[in-house]
């Protein structure tokens, strides 16, 4: 190996980086644009329901049980309507998500101690949002009652529940983390899987190949700058995450940069290796988002959680190396873990990177065929 | 000479897939020679020039190039010698400079040695005043130099460049060839393959290679007298009459038409009276008609003609 040889390849990758307008968009604003919009777009918290109230009764109870609903903060009312046809005229148009409806008779039969029903309508289209504000909804009218009949109900088992890691259970905070394992393991494959595929279609890998220059020397040299971006991405991904996004970083980041980096190094091969097979552009960048961008986006638990998925999913994600990462960026973020606890998954992704490397200059072949 | 030479090709073939490219060549080039290897577009010049280079294995056959075989040996093949790919294979976002420092750098020539030889690169490829302009933006001839200049940056023994000289403009194809000189002085061995039969005169040797096969090989002008055939000129008034009449003729060798005359290869035996009085016998009036010294293009034609 020839530290001359890799610092010329690695320089020539540089100066060739910073006269592409194209790569350094990429390489540097991609990754913050993919952060601001998917971690201001990418929310599973349900609140602000939008609400809209039919109230026949229109008695101090009733009243009482709608600011109930407006004052608790999930839900907001739009309108009180005075028709129940409204009612599925504003469903329809997706301008409510929600509909209450408080029949004539609602407080005589509070006071005369019968059964009082109401109805509640909700849009079903979105059965996440449902199943949530469902639950917001039954624990109103349970302290409805409970206040309604003077006397807090008595339960046998009371659940006294502590969130831990994430206590206001905000999905920003577990969805962030794991975007900057996505955006990273995207962004770096795409731009190296580009590099090799140029030099054959530019015809210069003909003039390189005739030179005394190692394939392992070739792909060091190549895989050096995007190393070098990639950890600025990364440093910068972390700032905003704690500063704009106001995730909390409890655990190490030295423990964070120093798994990120091995973490990049294998996904770097593993755009060479895209890059090596394919021979051209187009198809390398094709390979490469078929390659990490889905693999990292539905299969690394990132966003869904993997115990929910089927079975043969569930195993194929054991080869998605993201999986590995996202599960350590989260622990890091959220639990502060430390090496000890993730050292499994850090020893995969070590693994993984050693392999694709040795893979990748396997591949490179000094030869045309 | 007990020297070893430079480059020995033996039995070189080359497949690709059902296609032939290279059949059996055999050839031997001496240190300090100018080797053309002459031929049409698809003829095999390019997979000579990638196996002699080592960057394409043969099916089968062997080459040693500076002492190394291209199959044991590739890489100290590669140490040795300087290639220019057809393509130009240098970086266009690179300046004229980083280009060759790069170059310098693979070929890990030391620090010390550099500036003197770059400066003697730039100087006799008269890019000096370019040297911080990048490559894309240099013309056509100025790219062949810069190639030519980063092939030579490690000084190395054999120098092999396909077809060069392609679509590179007349004055700047002398500049070319005026460098290629220089080189031969300093006993550099220089093995290059063209498509122009007036590049062809200007080497030491050359070779004419058709559908994959060497037809001959010698100096230039010892190949314009190997023919045994006489090369006829004929200005005849009616050019394309007399070109298809001619053809009938049993016994021509070779015939083509350059603008207002035909040259006709004869055998040694026929004489001109054959020609003209089968010409005017169907009343094309002959304008002149005298033998002449065959040129490359009139031995390269009339060697196909016999091998097709």
């Amino acid at each position: 190996m020839s530290i001359l040889r890799v610092k010329a390849i690695t320089k020539k990758e540089f100066i060739q980086v910073g006269r592409d307008t194209f790569s350094l968009l990429m390489a540097f604003l991609m990754p913050v644009m993919l952060l601001v919009i998917f971690g201001y777009a990418i929310t599973l918290d349900v609140n602000k329901i939008r609400t809209v109230v039919y109230d026949q009764d229109k008695s101090s109870e009733s009243r009482e049980l709608i600011s109930r609903f407006r004052d608790c903060g999930y839900f907001t009312v739009e309108a009180y309507l005075d028709n129940h046809l409204d009612i599925d005229s504003n469903l329809d148009s997706g301008n409510a998500f929600a509909a209450i409806w408080i029949p004539r008779d609602f407080s005589k039969k509070l006071q005369a101690r019968i059964d009082s029903p109401i109805q509640i309508i909700l849009d079903g289209s979105d059965s996440n949002t449902a199943t949530i504000a469902q639950g917001y909804i039954l624990a109103i009218t349970e302290e409805y009652n409970a206040k309604f009949r003077g006397v807090r109900a008595v339960p046998l088992v009371d659940a006294r529940i502590r969130v831990w890691y994430n206590t206001e259970l905000k999905s920003r905070n577990f969805i962030v983390p794991g975007l900057i394992a996505v955006i990273m393991s995207v962004i770096v494959a795409l731009l190296t899987s580009l590099t090799i595929a140029r030099e054959w279609e530019r015809g210069t890998m003909e003039q390189l190949i005739s030179t005394p220059v190692k394939t392992s020397e070739l792909i060091l040299g190549k895989l050096i700058p995007y190393f070098v971006i990639g950890l600025i991405d990364t440093l910068v991904a972390i700032g905003m995450s704690v500063f704009l996004f106001d995730v909390a970083l409890r655990g190490s980041i030295v423990l964070l940069i120093a798994l990120s980096s091995i973490f990049l190094f294998g996904s770097l091969s593993f755009g060479i290796f895209i890059s090596i097979i394919s021979k051209s552009q187009v198809l390398a960048a094709q390979m490469a988002m078929i390659g990490t961008f889905l693999p990292a986006f539905l299969l690394s638990g990132f966003m869904f959680a993997i115990s929910n998925m089927p079975k043969p999913l569930q195993v194929l994600t054991y080869a998605v190396p993201a999986r590995y990462f996202v599960s350590i960026v989260k622990s890091i973020f959220l639990k502060g873990s430390t090496l000890t606890m993730i050292g499994v998954e850090a020893l995969l992704l070590v693994i993984y990177a050693v392999a694709v490397f040795m893979i990748a200059n396997r591949k490179l072949a000094k030869r045309i065929m | 000479m007990n020297e070893p030479a430079a480059i020995v090709a033996r039995s070189l073939t080359r497949t690709f897939g059902k296609t032939t490219a290279l059949t059996g060549l055999d050839f031997e080039i001496m240190r300090g020679e100018l080797y053309g290897l002459v031929g049409p577009d698809g003829a095999g010049k390019t997979t000579t020039m990638r196996i002699l280079s080592g960057v394409m294995l043969p099916t089968s056959g062997d080459a040693l190039v500076a002492g190394h075989s291209v199959i044991k040996e590739p890489e100290r093949v590669k140490e040795k010698i300087g290639y220019m790919s057809q393509r130009f294979g240098l970086y266009e976002d690179l300046t004229v400079i980083e280009n060759i420092h790069f170059y310098a750098d693979l070929f890990e020539v030391p620090t010390k040695e550099r500036p003197p030889r770059i400066d003697r690169l730039l100087g006799f490829s008269n890019l000096t005043p370019f040297k911080d302009r990048l490559a894309g933006n240099l013309s056509g001839g100025m790219k062949q130099k810069l190639g030519l200049a980063c092939a030579l940056i490690h000084t190395p023994q054999v120098l092999l460049l396909d077809e060069p000289t392609n679509g590179v403009d007349p004055v700047s194809r002398r500049d070319f060839w005026k460098i290629l000189y220089d080189l031969l002085r300093e006993k550099i061995t220089i093995f290059l393959s063209t498509a122009y039969l007036d590049e062809a005169e200007r080497c030491t040797r050359i070779g004419l290679i058709h559908a994959g096969r060497i037809l001959l090989e010698d100096q230039p002008a010892l190949l314009r007298r190997s023919l045994d055939i006489r090369m006829v000129e004929i200005r005849p008034d009616n050019i394309r009459r007399a070109a298809r009449i001619l053809e009938e003729i049993q016994g021509i060798a070779a015939l083509s038409v350059y603008g207002d005359r035909i040259h006709v290869g004869l055998g040694k035996t026929d004489s001109l009276q054959t020609v003209s009085g089968a010409l005017e016998s169907r009343g094309i009036r002959i304008d002149s008609i005298r033998e002449i010294i065959p040129s490359l293009e009139d031995v390269f034609i009339s060697r196909v003609a016999r091998h097709d």
